[in-house]
């Protein structure tokens, strides 16, 4: 993509609004864009969700994918190519050689304040050298990902696990290979809000005073007694 | 201890749902409201002087009474673009208790007489994003969103809309811009979004923590609400408490206590054997504290007194075991990354810190390099569109202040390690550089 780092090619005419006559779109995501539009006063405002439909279907925001979504939303492709480069889960980079183009597994390590006081750095370093070789991963240094809680953590395929060490690499991307539910011990989902006042009363099997800091932690991640979990959006993307 | 309106039964399971939260007296309190007019609905909320809870902290009644009144296109937006470092209470409200949240902004959408509603939130949420979806969807087919909701003759539609990774969308108008499908580039205010928000019409924009607190209001009384906390900041009050604590997690409060009963009592201090060195009150974009201030109470007013601000409510505490330029260089890195680029102070602002930074490290910096970096805080600071340099200007600005002996000391072991000569040289490369641009 053009922008601040690669020059535009100016000798190009700029493209048009995609004509609908010649531009093949799938059924299926013209009909996931339509249903976005429909919901906004504005139509332009489905632009991010088409574009993550588009980029579900074509494994990033190629520039095939951009005038599908042209077309139907009805702007021009250097409209949502604008979109698009500003927003990092929109991946504007082809897949590399050999990767499949669709399904890559996102690991976003969070590197943020609060996860590298806790070592994130070398966990997103391990990371990237535990997946060199396998394109079937999209591994990146994320900013807060907003679950300072479980320091250092990850994301993967959208799923929040932590706290991560090193040793808890290799089980997660096998976990991510096999379409397993990602290290279901280390799950967000399983915690329990560190506020022994919440609840103490409601739940009396909540330990109101959380021991010493590893065993609280431990105790805080366990299986929540009876808690449904909703299905994660596991390799959706 | 504190009384618990948002995280108490956080932890029952299946919270989430429709049924188990009606069964704890959940929409009662939209009944409430909706037998009375948006008028009074809109006193209770500024009896309550309840404070935004995003970071500005600016009265959440006052803003719903800026909007004109009337049957104009009004719209309620729901910043859940929690993105803050350190701050991550929202996340629990959407993934425990979403109804408490979509009962808010019922609520407050009577109270400003809005009938569209959408919630941004951020991209990252998935997981959180499917458990709201699956909410909203319960309350739609329960007859407390769409028209007229349970006979009362108000209408609401309500669209959760999902971002895409950007910091700045958490910024208001940086927000509206990307719910309207662009790049989420900062707007000039005024016009506030309260006259000129959303498609050009009046916008009520207000946190999710902001939001969940209504029907509590609603329940209990504004003027009851007012009594809870402090005088300028009342109520109780999320803390999400993370990096070297023994208990990271969020807490329930009400605001006024001392900062360190949060930081040592609830979420346990520092591992034994480390002492407090410096900590964020309000998040990455709040002048860090030292040990010299855990006696502040935790309060808008105290923590402004102090230097600093409450901003979103989360407590990064930072211990003895870390140079405080790591913590200098995370904060200016992040917001290098986050910057839009739209205005030029902060856009170069954030890049030279983070290159000043590196030379401290790589010992070709000299103290007169602080001074500079100090100075380019002071320049960043007031003048953009919006308060993201700011954010990186503010802390950076308090830890040369603060630490500044320590980084000097940086400076000098770096430049004893052999760093001089790479200086030297890139003093004359720096030289030569001039020479040719002259």
């Amino acid at each position: 993509m053009s922008g601040w780092d690669t020059q535009a090619d100016l000798g190009k005419e700029a493209a048009t609004i995609p004509d609908p006559a010649t531009t093949q779109v799938p059924q299926e995501l013209r009909e996931q864009i339509e249903a976005s539009m429909a919901l906004y006063p504005d139509r332009h405002s489905a632009a991010i969700p088409a574009l993550h439909a588009a980029q579900e279907l074509h494994g990033w925001c190629s520039p095939q994918a951009l005038e599908q979504v042209a077309c139907v939303m009805r702007v021009t492709p250097a409209s949502l190519e604008a979109v698009a480069t500003f927003y990092d889960m929109l991946e504007t980079e082809p897949p590399p050689p050999g990767a499949p183009q669709r399904g890559r597994h996102a690991v976003y390590v969070c590197t943020n304040i609060s996860c590298s006081l806790h070592g994130a750095d070398a966990l997103y370093d391990a990371m990237r050298e535990a997946v060199t070789g396998d394109p079937g991963f999209i591994v990146r240094a994320f900013e807060c990902l907003g679950a300072c809680d479980i320091a250092p953590m990850a994301s993967v395929d959208g799923v929040y696990v932590g706290p991560l060490d090193r040793d808890d690499i290799p089980q997660l991307l096998d976990d991510a290979r096999a379409g397993r539910e990602i290290l279901p011990a280390k799950q967000l989902a399983r915690r329990l809000v560190a506020d022994p006042q919440a609840n103490s009363q409601a739940f009396p099997e909540h330990d109101a005073q959380p021991p010493r800091p590893l065993a609280g932690r431990q105790a805080m991640a366990a299986e929540q007694p009876g808690g449904a979990r909703p299905a994660g959006r596991g390799g959706a993307r | 201890m504190s009384q618990q309106l948002l995280l108490k039964d956080i932890d029952e399971p299946g919270l989430s749902t429709l049924a188990v939260y009606e069964r704890r007296g959940g929409y009662s309190a939209l009944r409430k409201a909706l037998k009375m007019s948006p008028a009074d609905v809109l006193a209770q909320l500024e009896a309550s002087a309840l404070r935004g809870r995003g970071g500005a902290g600016f009265q959440m009644g006052k803003k719903v009474s800026f909007l004109p009144r009337g049957p104009i296109e009004k719209y309620l937006v729901c910043n859940a673009d929690e993105s803050e470092p350190g701050t991550f209470k929202d996340r629990e409200l959407l993934q425990k208790t979403p109804h408490m949240l979509i009962e808010g902004i019922i609520i407050a959408a009577h109270a400003g007489e809005i009938e569209r509603s959408f919630i941004y939130i951020r991209g990252e949420y998935e997981w959180q994003a499917d458990i709201l979806a699956t909410a909203i969807a319960e309350a739609r087919a329960a007859g407390y969103l769409g028209e007229n909701i349970l006979g009362s003759g108000h209408s609401l539609s309500l669209v959760l809309h999902r971002g895409a990774g950007a910091y700045i969308c958490g910024e208001e108008t940086g927000l509206l811009d990307s719910l309207e499908g662009k790049r989420g580039n900062p707007r000039l205010k005024p016009p506030f979004p309260a006259n000129q928000g959303l498609y050009q019409g009046p916008t009520l924009i207000n946190n999710v923590e902001t939001l969940a607190t209504v029907p509590a209001i609603m329940a209990m009384g504004g003027e009851q609400y007012a009594k809870l906390g402090v005088e300028t900041s009342t109520g109780t009050k999320l803390v999400s408490v993370s990096g070297h604590v023994q208990r990271p997690g969020n807490y329930e409060i009400e605001l006024g206590i001392p900062s360190r009963e949060i930081i040592y009592e609830l979420a346990g201090g520092p591992p034994p054997g480390h002492a407090v060195k410096c900590w964020f009150p309000g998040g990455s974009s709040a002048p860090v504290l030292t040990a010299a201030d855990l006696d502040v109470p935790y309060d808008f007013e105290s923590m402004a007194k102090a230097g600093s601000m409450l901003g979103s409510g989360a407590i990064i505490v930072v211990d003895d075991s870390t140079p405080i330029l790591d913590v200098a260089m995370k904060v200016a890195r992040f917001y290098r990354h986050e910057s839009c680029g739209k205005c030029t102070p902060c856009r170069e602002g954030t890049n030279w810190t983070v290159k000043m930074l590196q030379r401290i490290d790589s010992g070709e910096a000299t103290p007169m390099d602080l001074d500079i970096m100090a100075s380019v805080q002071e320049h960043i600071i007031g003048n953009c569109l919006c308060v993201l340099g700011d954010a990186m200007a503010m802390p950076i600005g308090s830890i040369i202040a603060k630490f500044r002996e320590e980084l000097e000391a940086h400076m000098e072991a770096a430049r004893e390690r052999g760093g001089a000569g790479e200086h030297a040289a890139s003093q004359l490369a720096l030289a030569a550089q001039g020479a040719r641009d002259a």
